[in-house]
């Protein structure tokens, strides 16, 4: 399934003083893959637009904070 | 010229009093990759492009002074009625000391704005490359700042700024390709 | 305490979508010269700004200055709110 996250997990060595965060992410947005544009993509409305950042859906990639709700910093 | 509009490009809103989410967010005003940084880079390497995308440069270089001023107004609702108190509490005693409630061009970290943030090499090639970088870590900073807040108000305008990277970020990267195209004919990938 | 109404927000975010789209077409545009669809999209909602702008000046005063709008009696460019003001 393709993600605009992806996953690692670092070494976690017994001497680490911090509680080891087991498995560490990172994003990879939707432009990353799609090249020079093509033309006629889907756009959003007007509205639509102004609220996501983008006229064209294929690059909405929206980031939220690990204190919203529903949300876990992973970007759906 | 420029012209100036009495309108934001995007309708801000914070929902709380916080001036420390204010001292995060001056990392985008007068930070090394903020939105002042972005607009006098690409601005200035307008003069030494090809003129194949000097009309991109001046563009996206003039949607940064419209995200600048979002910054602006973001800091300005979240410190416009602290006390002196919760600015300290906030950890803003050192910035209203000399400042009061003045924006000032620094970072989070209260480093002066310096003119070495605004690369320029002359290199078409090379210039472009930095300003997909300098996106890129705009990018990431506003996931950095998403992250250290609990305005929901707050990182809705953040959403939209950060989307707005990815979108400057693509089109650098087009600006790459035209530029790299053999002279005369025009590929579509 | 002077506060705009209601509709001066709304009228603003109705301009604010329709000149993000112009944003978003002008920079596509920049790197897609040729499309031809996407500049009678552009035009289209160059006229729809037209009529918005209209439409909110004559309610709550000039968008812009040096001469890219009219002016009322008094002088009413400086009027507030500035936009981080409201």
């Amino acid at each position: 399934m393709h993600t605009h996250l992806k996953t690692y997990h670092p070494y976690v060595s017994p001497f680490d003083p911090c509680k080891p965060m087991v498995e560490k992410t990172y994003s990879t947005p939707p432009h990353l893959y799609i090249g020079f544009q093509p033309p006629n993509l889907p756009q959003f409305s007007p509205m639509e637009a102004l609220r996501t950042g983008t006229l064209w859906k294929a690059f909405y990639d929206p980031w939220y904070s690990p204190y919203e709700k529903g949300n876990k910093g992973v970007p759906s | 010229m420029w012209i100036y509009e009495k309108k934001l490009q995007y309708p801000v809103r914070v929902s709380s009093c916080n001036p420390m989410l204010a001292k995060f967010l001056i990392e985008q005003y007068g930070g090394a990759d903020g939105e002042l940084a972005a607009a006098l880079r690409y601005l200035n390497q307008r003069y030494t492009i090809p003129d194949k995308v000097i009309g991109l440069l001046t563009d996206i270089g003039t949607e940064e002074f419209a995200h600048l001023e979002m910054i602006a107004t973001m800091v300005y609702k979240l410190t416009k009625d602290a006390t002196p108190e919760q600015m300290k509490a906030a950890g803003l005693d050192g910035h209203y000391a000399d400042h009061d409630k003045a924006l000032f061009y620094h970072n989070a970290a209260g480093v002066p704005f310096t003119a070495t943030y605004i690369q320029a090499k002359g290199d078409p090639i090379t210039d472009l490359y930095e300003d997909i970088a300098a996106e890129e870590k705009a990018r990431a900073t506003y996931q950095w700042i998403i992250n250290l807040s609990d305005d929901p108000d707050l990182n809705d305008g953040l959403r939209f700024l950060r989307e707005r990277e990815i979108i400057h970020s693509q089109r650098f990267r087009e600006a790459v390709e035209i530029l790299k195209e053999e002279q005369g004919k025009k590929t579509i990938f | 305490m002077k506060q705009v109404p209601a509709e001066y927000y709304h009228l603003m975010e109705q301009l604010q979508a329709v000149d993000f789209v112009l944003v978003e077409l002008t920079l596509y545009l920049d790197t897609h010269n040729d499309d031809l669809e996407a500049i009678h999209q552009f035009n289209h909602y160059v006229q729809e700004r037209k009529r918005i702008k209209k439409q909110f000046e004559s309610q709550f005063g000039p968008l812009q200055q040096f001469g890219n709008s009219y002016s009322g009696h008094p002088w009413n460019w400086d009027d507030t709110p500035w936009p981080w003001q409201v």
